[in-house]
């Protein structure tokens, strides 16, 4: 079942979750000098979902990120992002449904030569936002990432993981319509990615903001699909046995093509050889 | 097999120059139409400007100083050692002021802009940068474009004053001239069209070496060792490109005004 719908994507009308999809792509393909590097892509996320997607490492999942952000263009195939068709956007078109998104990058890709107030405030400065409310809003979104003390700070004194959590900042403060999470926790310890899960997972609970998250680590998506944010406890529970998040679904890719596009249970019963062998 | 390299080789040469055309286009046009980021335009004229004088000075000073104690030994053959402010002079605005600013800068600066941009592209700043919704053509390249081109004209300034200065310092503490002399004729014999030429080769050659560096730079692959190549092949194509432009401008400044 999984199978046929990675095999015939479905386009944003014929979808089930398709009423005003946030992101829809359809067969779309692109390649740099040589064979495809993903082929045929066509998925959808609707408000408020969370799609994790997986694969082994080189497969795509980070140029299909930055396909929907515009960061790339493909060479065949349909991109719709927030209703507009983006693939035959110039670069100028792009820029205010970019402000629409945050995007976080996979080792960060914080500005080494400014602060983490001017990290995280970058898109406020740009838009001459007076500074009070920029040191206001930088300290809220600090806060949410339980970094505060940094404000002052320059990304080469931070760890890892706290270059992680400032660039989720920065993508939260234009409270986004979307986020892409681009390997948040790759290369990061399981105390530190947790701790960055748990935040993915306060962003959508507490926000409903839809999100796109590229993992290689089957832990932390089961994490995600399994658990959900506690407002009260201020940090994150499990879901009674046998229960996961209804909105956190899954895609993997194999070698540039969707093989799956589905939820937690379909992922876990699923025969595709691949899939089973990436799940063991 | 051979002739599928040289066909490949011409389509990169070709690529490339269509792909920097296009580039240099942008980044010219990007200042008729906002955002300007007129702070790092002052930034970086501090940078490429104040940071280079030293070594704009230190050539300047000492190009002029050798020109001096070169022609001396010829000029004396023919009892034309009273002319050397003029030979020296002339060839510092005319010529060499110009390119050995454009090279010193262009070694100094060029290679900053690669590696920096490069550094920036290798760790996806430059994808954050668009992702936040700010173009990196207009943040990055158009201010060191504008900055690079209006402080290499004041620099060129510098270095033929600086320079003629040298020759000076020579022609009276080692050749044993007369310094009067020597600053009469360095300055009666400066026509207009020599300062022209003088002064419009460093606004070419400020073009070349921001737009070839920022090029480099923002099309660097491949990690850290793409940086370090972008970084050599910015110097060596600014600092050649100078040269030819030099070259082609200062025949068609010959013809347009002829010397004398």
């Amino acid at each position: 079942m999984t199978a046929t719908r990675a095999s015939a994507p479905p386009g944003p009308q014929d979808s089930p979750i398709a009423a005003a999809p946030v992101v829809a792509l359809r067969h779309v393909s692109i390649s740099f000098d040589g064979p495809p590097v993903l082929e045929d892509i066509g998925f959808a996320v609707a408000p408020a979902e969370t799609r994790i997607l997986l694969g082994p490492a080189g497969v795509g999942k980070s140029v299909l990120l930055k396909l929907i952000n515009g960061l790339l263009r493909p060479d065949q195939g349909s991109i719709q992002l927030f209703g507009v068709e983006i693939s035959t956007k110039s670069e100028e078109q792009l820029f205010p449904l970019r402000n629409r998104t945050g995007m976080v990058f996979q080792e960060g890709a914080l500005f080494d030569s400014l602060t983490v107030r001017d990290n995280v405030a970058y898109q406020l400065v740009q838009e001459r936002v007076p500074d009070e409310e920029i040191d206001r809003r930088v300290h809220q979104a600090l806060t949410f990432v339980e970094l505060d003390n940094t404000f002052a700070f320059y990304p080469a004194s931070l760890s890892g993981g706290m270059k992680r959590r400032v660039a989720i900042a920065r993508a939260l403060i234009h409270q986004p319509e979307l986020i892409l999470y681009d390997s948040p926790t790759g290369g990061l310890d399981p105390i530190t990615s947790t701790t960055i899960i748990e935040l993915v997972m306060k962003q959508r609970d507490v926000y409903r903001t839809p999100s796109i998250l590229v993992t290689h680590r089957l832990q932390d998506a089961f994490t995600l699909c399994t658990h959900r944010f506690d407002p009260e406890l201020g940090r994150m529970a499990a879901l009674p046995k046998g229960e996961t998040d209804p909105n956190t679904t899954f895609l993997m890719l194999e070698e540039g093509r969707l093989i799956f596009d589905g939820s937690i249970h379909e992922l876990v019963h699923t025969d595709n050889k691949f899939v089973r062998e990436f799940l063991e | 097999m051979a002739i599928g390299i040289v066909e490949r080789t011409a389509k990169d040469i070709v690529h490339t120059a269509q792909d920097y055309t296009l580039f240099g286009y942008r980044a010219v046009m990007n200042l008729f139409r906002p955002p300007r980021y007129w702070t790092d335009f002052l930034m970086q004229a501090n940078i490429i400007g104040v940071g280079s004088t030293t070594i704009v000075l230190l050539s300047g000073f000492f190009t002029g100083g050798v020109l001096a104690l070169q022609s001396e030994a010829t000029l004396a053959q023919f009892g034309a050692t009273a002319v050397t402010g003029r030979f020296v002079s002339l060839t510092m605005i005319r010529e060499l002021g110009p390119v050995l600013t454009g090279i010193m800068v262009a070694g100094r600066n060029a290679s900053s802009m690669a590696s920096e941009l490069g550094s920036m592209v290798v760790t996806e700043q430059i994808d954050a940068m668009r992702a936040l919704g700010v173009d990196p053509m207009r943040k990055l390249v158009t201010p060191r474009l504008f900055a690079c081109i209006s402080m290499l004209f004041f620099l060129t300034i510098l270095a033929d004053a600086f320079g003629i200065f040298g020759g000076g310092f020579v022609t009276v503490f080692m050749n044993h001239q007369n310094g009067t002399q020597y600053f009469s004729q360095a300055w009666e014999h400066l026509r207009y069209p020599d300062i022209i030429q003088g002064l419009v080769k460093p606004l070419v050659s400020g073009f070349i070496i921001a737009s070839v560096g920022c090029f480099y730079g923002m099309r660097t692959s491949g990690g850290t060792e793409g940086v370090g190549r972008s970084t050599i092949d910015a110097v060596v194509f600014s600092s050649v490109i100078i040269i030819f432009a030099d070259f082609l401008l200062t025949q068609v400044m010959l013809t347009l005004m002829p010397p004398l």
